[in-house]
C-alpha cells in the first residue's frame, strides 16, 4: 500500500483530533494512526507536471489505484481513469465520492452526519419526541470504507483472470441507501406493506419488546445492559434472574398478560430490575448468555480495553510508532489460519518516497534531487 | 458481455438474519454462484424472517401469487436473498449431512454466521470439510468470533457494538443508555468485512492452492468504526462522550424541523465561509460578523441560540428544497430521508440505482442494486429473484452433487429435498 501524500502537510486527516497528548502534530492524529498502517508514504505534488509523471510511473506497475477526491478532481490533474488504463488495461481504479461520479448531487458536500441522514436509518434512531439522532463518531464513512474495499477487492479478482481492470465509482450515499443495518430490508418493507419508514420507528431504548421479555437497555449495578430477542423465551429470563418459580407462573404467562400489556410489563420490569440492580453489567452478560439469553454490556472504552475476551483473543495490538512510541491499536478484522495477519504502524509523512522512487521506480539520485528541488516530491 | 469478478467461484450460504446473509450477497453480487442451504424440517425465523401474509401485500396493491408461502414473502431474505440459490437437506440426518460434503466438496467457500458450536454439532466444522475439500476456504462469522470466553455469546447487532464501545458513543447528551436506539451496523460491517475476507483467501488460494479458515468477530471488526474513541483511549487515557447530533470541531452541526410531519434537515458547518453561506441562505447576512457567531469556538459557545435561529427559517421549509438552498450556498445540508423518500430520490433514480425484479410468489417489485454496482465493464445488475425455499434443489443434488434421479427422488421422499416447510411459521411479521 503506497499513499500518495500532499508534500508539507500530507493527508488532510494528519491533521484531525484526537492527538496523541491533545498536542496537534502530522505524525500525532489517532485517526490517521489507525486508519494508514500497513502502509507506505510518498509525497507528490499532484498539481505538478514533475508529480503526475511520479504518479503515471507507479501506475504503470500497479494492480489498485484508490482515490477519493471530489469528482473531476484527478481529470483536472490529468489522472483520470482513461489515461491511466491507457497505460497499465490491468488496473482497477476504484473513486470513493459522496454522491458519485454522476448524478445530480454529485458536487454536492457531505459530512458524517449529513451521510447517515441519507440512508433511512438516522430517521430511525432516536426517541420518538426528539429529532433523529446520529451515530458515533465517523462510524458510516469507515463503513464505506470496508465497503468500498469488497468493491475493490471484487473488480481485482476479475482482473486477474481476464486481465481487464475497471474502474469503481463508489458513492457514500448509495453505500448508505443499500445499508443492511435497516436500510435495505426498510425499502423492501416499505413496498411490500407501506409505511414511510419502511418497519422501523424511532423506539428509543428500554422496554421496546410488545411482550414482557426484556429488550433494549435496562441499567443495572454499574451501568447498562442491552437485551435483545425475537423468541418467547421466558423461562430463559426467569433463570437468569434466579426465579424459576416464576416459569410458569399463571398470571405471567397468560396470553393477555404476557404481550401488549403494559401494566403487567411494568410489573415484571420491576422485578427484573430489582435483581440487574444487584449485579454489575459484566455479571448480568455472562449470566443471561449462559442462560441462552442475548444481552451485552455497554462498555465504555476503559472497560473495552479491559475485558477479557478481547484479551483472551490477543484482540489489541501493540505497535510502535517514531512519534508516538507504542500504543495498542485495534487488531486485525478477521484472522485467517494460513496467512496471519501482521500489525504494521502508519507511515511518516514521506517517509518512503526516496525507497519507493528508487527501488520501486529505479529512479537515479540524481532525479530525485532534481524532483525534491522542484518541490514535486 | 465480460465475465463477473467472481464467474466460477461457488458459495455455500448458511448464514442468518443479515450480518452473514449480506456477505453472501455481495459475492453473489459480484458473480459468484450462492447456494443458500435451507431446511424443510423448521422454518428458520432468523434468515426467513421478517415475513408478511399475501393479505398485508394485497393490501398494499401488491400481486402474490394465491399460493405464496410465508418464508418466500421475507421482505429480508427477498432482499439481501439476490441472486442466491437455495437447496434444502436435512443436517441433523446422516443422509443431509452426506448430501452437505458431497456440495462442499464441489464448492469453493462456505460462508455461515450461525453460533459457533452450531457447526460442530451438525458435523460440518472446518476440520471435517477440509477432509472433503483441502481447498475450501471457510468464513465463520460470529458475533464475538470463535475462540474465547464469550465464543459461545449469542448476540445481535446492538449488544455487540454495545460491548465494543459504541452505544454510550450515541445518545443524546441530556439522557443515559435507557434510551440508546438498537442500531444494526455491526452486521453491515461483518458481511462487508466477511466478503472482502473471502476474496483475500481466493486470491491465496489461486496463488499456493491451499484453502483456509477465516475467524471474523462480528464484534471485534465494528470495532475499528470507533477510531477516534479507541485511538483517544490508547494514546491519552481518555473516555469518550456521546456528543450527540453536534460535533466537537464543527458548529453549527445538528438536525432541525422542517415544514410536514416527522420532516427533518440534517446539517454541519466547518467554516466561517460555510456559516457565512449559511447566514446569507436564512436571510440573516448579519449574524456571519456577529461577535457571538465569530470563529468555532465562538459558535460553540453560542449552539443553542444558533439552534433556535435555525431552525426558525426551516420549520416552515420542505427539507428537501432547503437541502438545496443550502448545498448551492456551500453549506453541507441534507434531508432526513426515511424510506419512502429514499425510494422516490432523484439522485438514486438519476443514477439507475433501481432494479425491478419479479419474485415467483412476491410479485414484481423494485429492489435496490447492489453497493457495488457502479462497475465500468461488469455493472452488478440483479441476475435472479432470491431463490424460494428449495427452488434449485434438482440442480444441486443432481449437477453439483452428482446424485443420480433415483437418488434424488430418495431425498424428495424422505423430507431432505423439497420446497415446503413441514411445520411453517404462521406468524407475520408486525408492522
Amino acid at each position: 500500500m503506497i499513499k500518495i501524500e500532499r508534500p508539507g502537510t500530507g493527508d488532510v486527516s494528519r491533521g484531525m483530533p484526537p492527538f496523541w497528548h491533545d498536542e496537534p502534530h502530522l505524525e500525532g492524529s489517532g485517526l490517521f494512526l489507525h486508519l494508514n498502517t500497513n502502509k507506505k508514504s510518498v509525497t507528490v505534488d499532484l498539481r505538478s507536471e514533475a508529480g503526475r509523471q511520479v504518479v503515471l510511473d507507479l501506475v504503470r506497475d500497479a494492480d489498485i489505484v484508490v482515490e477519493s477526491f471530489p469528482p473531476g478532481a484527478l481529470a483536472s490533474w490529468g489522472l483520470d481513469y482513461a489515461t491511466l488504463a491507457a497505460l497499465n488495461p490491468r488496473l482497477v481504479m476504484t473513486s470513493i465520492s459522496n454522491f458519485g461520479q454522476t448524478g445530480p448531487y454529485r458536487d454536492y458536500k457531505m459530512t458524517e452526519i449529513t451521510l447517515y441522514a441519507l440512508g433511512s436509518t438516522m430517521q430511525v434512531t432516536g426517541m420518538p419526541d426528539r429529532p433523529p439522532l446520529k451515530l458515533g463518531l465517523t462510524v458510516e464513512n469507515v463503513y464505506a470504507g470496508m465497503v468500498s474495499a469488497t468493491a475493490t477487492m471484487g473488480a481485482f479478482m476479475g482482473a486477474t483472470v481476464s486481465g481487464e481492470g475497471q474502474y469503481v465509482d463508489m458513492a457514500l450515499m448509495e453505500i448508505q441507501a443499500a445499508n443492511q443495518d435497516r436500510a435495505v430490508q426498510g425499502h423492501m418493507i416499505y413496498q411490500y406493506v407501506g409505511g414511510p419508514t419502511g418497519g422501523w420507528t424511532r423506539s428509543g431504548g428500554g422496554s421496546q419488546g410488545r411482550n414482557i421479555l426484556p429488550v433494549g437497555v435496562y441499567p443495572c449495578a454499574d451501568g447498562y445492559v442491552q437485551f435483545f430477542t425475537l423468541q418467547p423465551l421466558w423461562d430463559r429470563v426467569c433463570k437468569m434472574i434466579d426465579r424459576e418459580d416464576l416459569i410458569d407462573d399463571p398470571h405471567f404467562r397468560a396470553p393477555e398478560n404476557f404481550t401488549n400489556n403494559a401494566e403487567v410489563k411494568a410489573e415484571f420490569d420491576a422485578i427484573l430490575l430489582e435483581w440487574l440492580l444487584q449485579h454489575t453489567k459484566r455479571e448480568v452478560m455472562e449470566k443471561s448468555q449462559s442462560c441462552g439469553y442475548m444481552c451485552g454490556a455497554i462498555n465504555t472504552m476503559e472497560d473495552v480495553f479491559d475485558d477479557p475476551h478481547l484479551a483472551a483473543r490477543g484482540f489489541f495490538a501493540e505497535v510502535d510508532h517514531p512519534h508516538v512510541g507504542k500504543l495498542r491499536y485495534p487488531g486485525a478484522q478477521f484472522k485467517m489460519s494460513e496467512t496471519p495477519w501482521r500489525a504494521g504502524r502508519a507511515p511518516l509523512l514521506g517517509e518512503h518516497t526516496r525507497e519507493v522512487l528508487s527501488g520501486v521506480l529505479g529512479y537515479s539520485e540524481a532525479q530525485i534531487a532534481a524532483l525534491r528541488e522542484q518541490g514535486a516530491v | 458481455m465480460p465475465k463477473l469478478p467472481l464467474e466460477g467461484i461457488r458459495v455455500i450460504d448458511m448464514t442468518v438474519v443479515w450480518a452473514g446473509p449480506f456477505g453472501g450477497a455481495l459475492l453473489g453480487d459480484l458473480g459468484a454462484e450462492v447456494i443458500k442451504i435451507d431446511s424443510t424440517q423448521r422454518m428458520d425465523p432468523n434468515s426467513r424472517g421478517q415475513n408478511f401474509t399475501i393479505e398485508q401485500l394485497r393490501e398494499n396493491g401488491g400481486d402474490p401469487s394465491p399460493d405464496a408461502k410465508p418464508y418466500n414473502l421475507s421482505a429480508n431474505f427477498n432482499s439481501v436473498g439476490r441472486n442466491k440459490k437455495s437447496v434444502t437437506m436435512d443436517l441433523l440426518r446422516p443422509e443431509g449431512r452426506e448430501v452437505f460434503y458431497r456440495l462442499a466438496a464441489n464448492s469453493d467457500v462456505f460462508i455461515e454466521n450461525n453460533a459457533p458450536d452450531v457447526v460442530h454439532r451438525l458435523g460440518i466444522s472446518y476440520e471435517v470439510l477440509k477432509q472433503h475439500n483441502p481447498g475450501l476456504i471457510m468464513a465463520s462469522l460470529p458475533a464475538f468470533g470463535t475462540v474465547g470466553p464469550y465464543s459461545h455469546f449469542r448476540a445481535y447487532g446492538a449488544n455487540m457494538e454495545a460491548v465494543v464501545g459504541h452505544t454510550l458513543l450515541r445518545l443524546y447528551p441530556d439522557t443515559d443508555a435507557t434510551n440508546a436506539t438498537g442500531v444494526f451496523l455491526a452486521d453491515a460491517a461483518g458481511g462487508a468485512t466477511g466478503a472482502f475476507a473471502v476474496m483475500a483467501a481466493l486470491y491465496h488460494r489461486r496463488k499456493t492452492g491451499r484453502g483456509q479458515f477465516i475467524d471474523l468477530s462480528q464484534a471485534e471488526n465494528v470495532m475499528h468504526t470507533l477510531s477516534q474513541a479507541v485511538m483517544d483511549y490508547s494514546m491519552n487515557g481518555r473516555v469518550q462522550t456521546s456528543y450527540g447530533n453536534r460535533n466537537p470541531y464543527r458548529a453549527p452541526q445538528g438536525v432541525y424541523r422542517c415544514a410536514g410531519e416527522d420532516s427533518w434537515l440534517a446539517l454541519s458547518v466547518g467554516s466561517d465561509e460555510e456559516f457565512r453561506g449559511l447566514c446569507g441562505v436564512i436571510g440573516q447576512p448579519l449574524l456571519a460578523d456577529d461577535p457571538r457567531f465569530a470563529g468555532f469556538e465562538a459558535r460553540q459557545q453560542h449552539h443553542d441560540e444558533l439552534d433556535a435561529i435555525i431552525e426558525a427559517w426551516t420549520v416552515d421549509k420542505d427539507h428537501y428544497e432547503a437541502f438545496h438552498t443550502l448545498q448551492a450556498a456551500g453549506v453541507p445540508a441534507s434531508p432526513v430521508l426515511n424510506a419512502r423518500e429514499v425510494f422516490a430520490d432523484p439522485h438514486l433514480r438519476a443514477r439507475d440505482d433501481w432494479q425491478q425484479v419479479t419474485h415467483p410468489e412476491a410479485g414484481t417489485y423494485w429492489h435496490l442494486r447492489s453497493p457495488l454496482y457502479h462497475m465500468s465493464k461488469t455493472p452488478l445488475y440483479i441476475r435472479r429473484h432470491a431463490a424460494l425455499l428449495g427452488e434449485d434443489n434438482e440442480y444441486v443434488y443432481k449437477q453439483v452433487c452428482g446424485f443420480t434421479d433415483e437418488e434424488y427422488q430418495w431425498f424428495v421422499d424422505n423430507g431432505h429435498a423439497g420446497m415446503d416447510v413441514v411445520v411453517p411459521n404462521q406468524q407475520p411479521a408486525k408492522r
